[in-house]
């Protein structure tokens, strides 16, 4: 299992300080949610994990390597990516885009051997796109290329699996498959970081919930600990319903605190 | 359609254009003749003909068309633009522009090596410039404008360079330069074509899995591992040194990376790893028939080549634009 620490990073973009200084130690087999408000920095850890966002200050190591100084070949078969709302740029059909994910395990000028194939079809079987195979993927709805993009990532079989917000434009059958497939990563051994939005999904299947707020990590733990009323005001503003639905915690955002 | 299937076939394409080619010209010569010289008979005019007439201009329009070819399915890769093609982005004429100065300023009398290099140079000037104007910016739009801004300035050099020598014909010149043409091209000019059009094709062939891979953005591609800083520079270099050698002897023409790869896409998997190979054999054989065509064609001067891929490139344009407003 790999183990990511995030050590005081800061990143800033422009004059904006977008992470204030950010301190974590991820470990392997956890299902892990990073929530927070827009803005908050999310999607630019994710990327800093990646070292595709250069730290103004700290670091990120992965297994004690920090990433700044690791080749970038390493990294993609550390880590895969699930980015945010990704384009696809060519009509690809959705066998040969999951086969992407194949690219960091291949030696140059190779073709790719009955051991890709079975991981391709592995990680179509388990985003459940299978019966899509043969389909162009650019003319799929929403819903069923987000699935395809996360067998893509899924392909790479890589210890690490950072998603972000993989459940934008699922319907709610599919949220519920996709958080299932994640937590069965996780329980498989891999290091999975999602960015949600869904609190009361946050809460129901992730093992730990780090709550940014303005490049801060404004709570960090356990849903109980994070998702709490106190917490819910202070960083998105909101008061929220906050109980438990047949035995599993839910959360339903109710008013804007004015 | 299966990709060992397509590139054997494009293979035979290639060799049946070259063969047609030689059998060409404005001097009769019988296939007997031609067949009869090629394996070596004392028959010093059917020889001379073929190996210092119609053998370079053959392999030359092979070469360039090849490497047009797969500039632009190279770039297109690069840039997720199915309209980016050396021509259009204003390469083509950077180069040329930079073979005009070299011939017509005495450089290229210096070192038989000054005329590529010149072009070699004014190619990256152009994707230097390119880069630079329509930056990290994915719109066709932006690209385009680019590169008319690019293509344009380069032309009006070339017709300012010709017009300021001293030449009588620069009129005729400045046609050659801007539209392209392989007539009387002799093999010091394949000398000079090849060697950068060799180089050219090997570094471009090289970045079939990073294109790939820029399928999924700049960030899937960093992502899956993909080198892009090192990549952009394979890249901008196999297109600069071969469009330039290819320019350097040519001249621009124009469409041939922007028709072939059109037509190649639907027979393979439109990866864009998939249409390199397949778009280099594409551009040889087109440029091959068309260069047949203008010597075929009765005018009293020789069309040029861009002529003929204007004729074939005004519609793959006119496809994307019904595309865009989705007439069809």
């Amino acid at each position: 299992m790999v183990a990511i620490a995030i050590e005081s990073l800061h990143i800033s973009l422009g004059k904006q300080a977008v992470l204030r200084g950010i301190d974590a130690h991820l470990e392997g087999g956890m299902l892990i949610g990073i929530i927070g408000p827009n803005g908050a920095g999310k999607s630019t850890l994710a990327r800093a994990i990646l070292g595709l966002q250069k730290a103004t200050k700290g670091r990120v190591t992965v297994d004690e390597a920090d990433v700044a100084a690791l080749p970038r070949a390493q990294i993609a078969r550390l880590i895969s990516y699930l980015p945010q709302g990704q384009t696809l740029h060519w009509p690809l059909v959705v066998e040969r885009l999951v086969a992407l994910g194949r690219i960091p395990h291949l030696a140059p000028f190779s073709q790719i051997s009955d051991a890709d194939r079975i991981a391709i079809d592995r990680a179509m079987g388990l985003a459940d796109v299978s019966a899509l195979r043969d389909r162009t993927a650019t003319e799929l709805s929403g819903g069923e290329r987000a699935r395809v993009l996360l067998a893509r990532a899924l392909a790479v079989e890589a210890p690490v699996l950072i998603a972000d917000e993989p459940l934008a434009s699922l319907d709610p059958g599919h949220q519920l498959e996709v958080m299932d497939l994640l937590k069965d990563q996780a329980a498989g051994g891999v290091t999975v970081i999602a960015v949600l939005h869904d609190l009361t999904l946050a809460a129901r299947f992730c093992d730990r919930l780090i709550l940014l707020d303005k490049g801060q990590v404004a709570a960090d733990g356990d849903a109980a600990k994070v998702l709490n009323a106190e917490n819910l005001a202070r960083v998105y503003g909101i008061r929220a319903w906050l109980g438990a639905v047949e035995g599993s915690p839910a959360v339903v955002p109710l008013f804007r605190n004015v | 359609m299966n990709r060992t299937v397509l590139i054997t076939l494009l293979g035979f394409c290639c060799l049946a254009a070259a063969l047609l080619s030689i059998t060409f010209g404005t001097a009769p010569l019988s296939l007997q003749r031609i067949f009869e010289a090629l394996i070596g008979s004392d028959d010093p005019v059917a020889r001379i003909i073929l190996f210092d007439l119609r053998m370079p201009r053959a392999l030359l329009g092979l070469s360039v068309g090849a490497m047009l070819g797969l500039a632009g399915a190279a770039l297109q890769g690069y840039l997720r633009n199915p309209l980016a093609e050396p021509s259009v982005v204003g390469v083509s004429n950077s180069a040329a522009l930079g073979a005009v100065i070299a011939l017509y300023f005495g450089l290229a009398e210096l070192h038989a090596a000054v005329l590529p290099a010149m072009a070699i140079i004014g190619a990256i000037f152009a994707l230097m410039m390119l880069f630079a104007l329509a930056g990290k910016s994915e719109s066709p739009l932006t690209l385009i404008l680019a590169g008319i801004a690019i293509s344009t300035l380069a032309g009006a050099g070339i017709s300012l360079t010709l017009n300021l020598s001293p030449n009588p014909f620069a009129a005729m010149e400045i046609a050659t330069w801007l539209l392209g043409s392989l007539e009387d091209r002799s093999f010091n000019h394949v000398l000079i074509a090849l060697p950068c059009i060799a180089v050219g094709l090997a570094l471009l062939l090289w970045n079939g899995r990073a294109l790939d891979a820029l399928t999924l953005g700049e960030d899937g591609a960093k992502a899956l591992g993909i080198d892009l800083g090192l990549m952009r520079i394979r890249l901008m270099l196999g297109v600069a040194i071969g469009v330039g050698g290819a320019v350097a002897v040519s001249g621009s023409v124009g469409f041939v990376g922007l028709i072939v790869p059109h037509i190649i896409r639907p027979l393979t998997d439109r990866s864009p790893s998939a249409i390199l190979l397949p778009s280099a054999l594409g551009g040889a054989i087109l440029l091959t028939l068309a260069d047949i065509l203008v010597r075929v064609i009765p005018t009293s001067n020789e069309l040029k080549l861009g002529v003929v891929t204007a004729f074939l490139g005004v519609p793959v344009f006119l496809v994307h634009l019904m595309r865009e407003r989705r007439i069809w």
